[in-house]
């Protein structure tokens, strides 16, 4: 069986499309290679949807947090608190059971228990309470007299805000974004070893390199593999975020520009 | 527990309550709370230890230790560092026993890995398989400890290095003017004033520390969450051993807000040690407080 024959047996395997059995012997690294990236398609998936759509709830509670509205504040402070101050580990957990539990109550929630969807509720969360603190820090720091030139100007509202503070807003949090990204690619492979079951074995990168760890008892082949693809996909972040912030810093000279660096200060 | 306990009728009332939550089980589920609070305990120094090694080889004017030191603080990058969990456990142990049988079975002849299997002499499993109950239990303790170490000591090597980075260069090159060798500016000069540049890295590091211990139930240490995965659950969906339905959820969300207030109080301590470090100090922190007094 040639390697090619793998990726069309393996290959889309964590969506359920192709050999149904696992390998459960004469585990080539080809084998291990194939199935451990099909996984990251969840990778990427989680990640990717959580990212997004976090990024709106995100500014949200930014703006939320900075407002004069006590209730606003005081809401998004508790949600920030809530999902900054506990692991993401517990919080996989306690949502599959509420999932769980609200399921006998009504089969709307079917669905959010299993993984595509509840997880990634979770993650959306989460990435948001995250994303929400950094943004609220650059909110907090966006320059008095931008905010002064556009009153100059006539500027009020909706449009000050989304012409003149957001865009300053995210060019001054983006280099802490990028961390947020790449940590949340991070604990997306936390997805399957929480509550949320990986139904038909169609599971992430992780899972599958711990699948071939267990059963070759072997370390030193799957956990390589995957942290080769993670090394890729921490890249990838790093290249498209750092596209975006000469983007939104194109307008400033060269040595003002905020670089991207790396701190490790972000995980769950 | 309670005397009232042995009577059936309480079964209807609040007072089951106070039966149900002094029975055995729940009591190793509140000593698990203990394991806990001990991995934090011997985790926090050691990681730190190891991460001042780190920080210091990265340091080091010879080059392979300086590779070495640069290597472990770039491991963390890029990788999700579960992985690093997962891999080390079986790594560690495979190590520790490959190097036992070497030195106690030396003239074992068959491969130590036939196929998928991992074969070592008796004489090196670890721990002995006569060994009692107790010492496997210490082990798997020990080796998640030593996990978490390795993992958190790199990231405590790359918050130590860039502190070392943040001391003023001034400073270094008036002790080389005093005629200090290298040795002695580094001890002397260097480490004393490295602390306070990196406590905001290194408490930030606590809180994450703090957060990633759910993760000993991955490592198979018996921990809060494998007690209550274990004693919130029904054995089966309909025959059960426990006179409750599924209750998981109450137990999680006890573990949510035993996190919670674990994490608040670490903040208000950790607060409070940033101010009582940055009094006097020449930065704006320090600027700050004097002038606010």
């Amino acid at each position: 069986m040639s390697c090619w024959d793998v990726v069309a047996d393996y290959g889309l395997r964590s969506l359920g499309i192709g050999e149904r059995l696992l390998p459960r012997d004469d585990f080539t690294i080809c084998k291990q290679v194939v199935l451990i990236g099909s996984g990251m398609i969840w990778n990427v998936y989680f990640g990717a949807l959580a990212l997004v759509s976090g990024f709106f709830l995100a500014t949200a509670l930014a703006v939320g947090k900075a407002s004069h509205n006590r209730l606003a504040r005081k809401a998004s402070e508790w949600f920030i608190f809530v999902f900054r101050g506990s692991p993401l580990f517990i919080q996989f957990f306690f949502a599959y059971f509420l999932f769980l539990s609200l399921k006998s109550v009504s089969p709307m929630f079917g669905a959010f228990s299993s993984a595509w969807l509840g997880a990634l509720v979770v993650l959306f969360l989460n990435t948001a309470a995250y994303s929400g603190e950094i943004f609220y820090g650059a909110l907090l720091s966006v320059p008095k007299g931008d905010v002064e030139a556009a009153d100059a100007y006539g500027f009020s509202g909706w449009p000050r805000f989304r012409r003149i503070i957001w865009p300053t807003m995210l060019r001054l949090a983006w280099p802490a974004y990028t961390n947020e990204a790449i940590f949340l690619f991070h604990a997306t492979t936390l997805v399957y070893f929480s509550g949320f079951p990986a139904l038909q074995q169609r599971g992430d990168a992780l899972y599958y390199a711990n699948y071939f760890a267990d059963k070759t008892f072997n370390p030193f082949v799957a956990y390589p593999i995957l942290a080769g693809y993670f090394i890729v996909l921490t890249l990838l972040i790093i290249w498209l975020f750092g596209a975006i912030n000469t983007r939104l810093n194109r307008h400033l000279p060269s040595e003002r520009r905020a670089r991207v660096r790396y701190r490790p200060n972000l995980m769950r | 527990m309670f005397s009232f306990c042995t009577d059936p009728s309480v079964l209807s009332t609040p007072e089951w309550f106070a039966c149900y939550l002094t029975t055995g089980k729940l009591m190793l589920f509140y000593a698990s709370f203990g394991t806990v609070l001990l991995l934090l305990a011997i985790t926090a120094p050691v990681a730190l230890a190891f991460g001042f090694a780190g920080a210091s080889a990265a340091r080091a004017r010879f080059a392979p230790l300086s590779w070495l030191g640069r290597l472990y603080i770039a491991m963390v990058r890029g990788v999700p560092d579960i992985v690093f969990f997962l891999f080390f456990v079986i790594a560690l142990d495979q190590g520790f026993e490959y190097l036992r049988h070497k030195i106690k079975c030396p003239d074992w002849t068959d491969p130590i890995r036939q196929g998928s299997d991992f074969i070592v002499c008796p004489a090196a499993k670890l721990p002995l398989s006569t060994s009692p109950q107790i010492w496997h239990e210490i082990y798997g303790f020990s080796l998640a400890v030593l996990t978490f170490s390795i993992v958190f000591g790199a990231f405590a090597a790359n918050v130590l290095y860039g502190a070392m980075r943040a001391v003023p260069r001034a400073q270094i090159e008036t002790a080389e003017a005093y005629g200090m060798s290298h040795r002695q500016t580094f001890w002397r000069i260097l480490i004393p004033q490295m602390w306070v540049y990196a406590l905001p890295g290194l408490s930030n590091l606590w809180m994450v520390l703090v957060k990633a211990t759910p993760l000993l139930f991955l490592l198979g240490v018996e921990d809060i969450v494998y007690w209550a995965r274990e004693l919130g659950g029904a054995k089966t969906a309909r025959f059960t051993d426990y006179p409750h339905g599924d209750w998981r959820v109450w137990f999680f969300l006890g573990l949510l807000v035993f996190y919670l207030c674990f994490t608040r109080l670490s903040e208000i301590a950790l607060d409070r040690i940033m101010k009582r470090l940055t009094r006097g100090q020449a930065t704006m922190g320090g600027e700050a407080q004097r002038k606010a007094v």
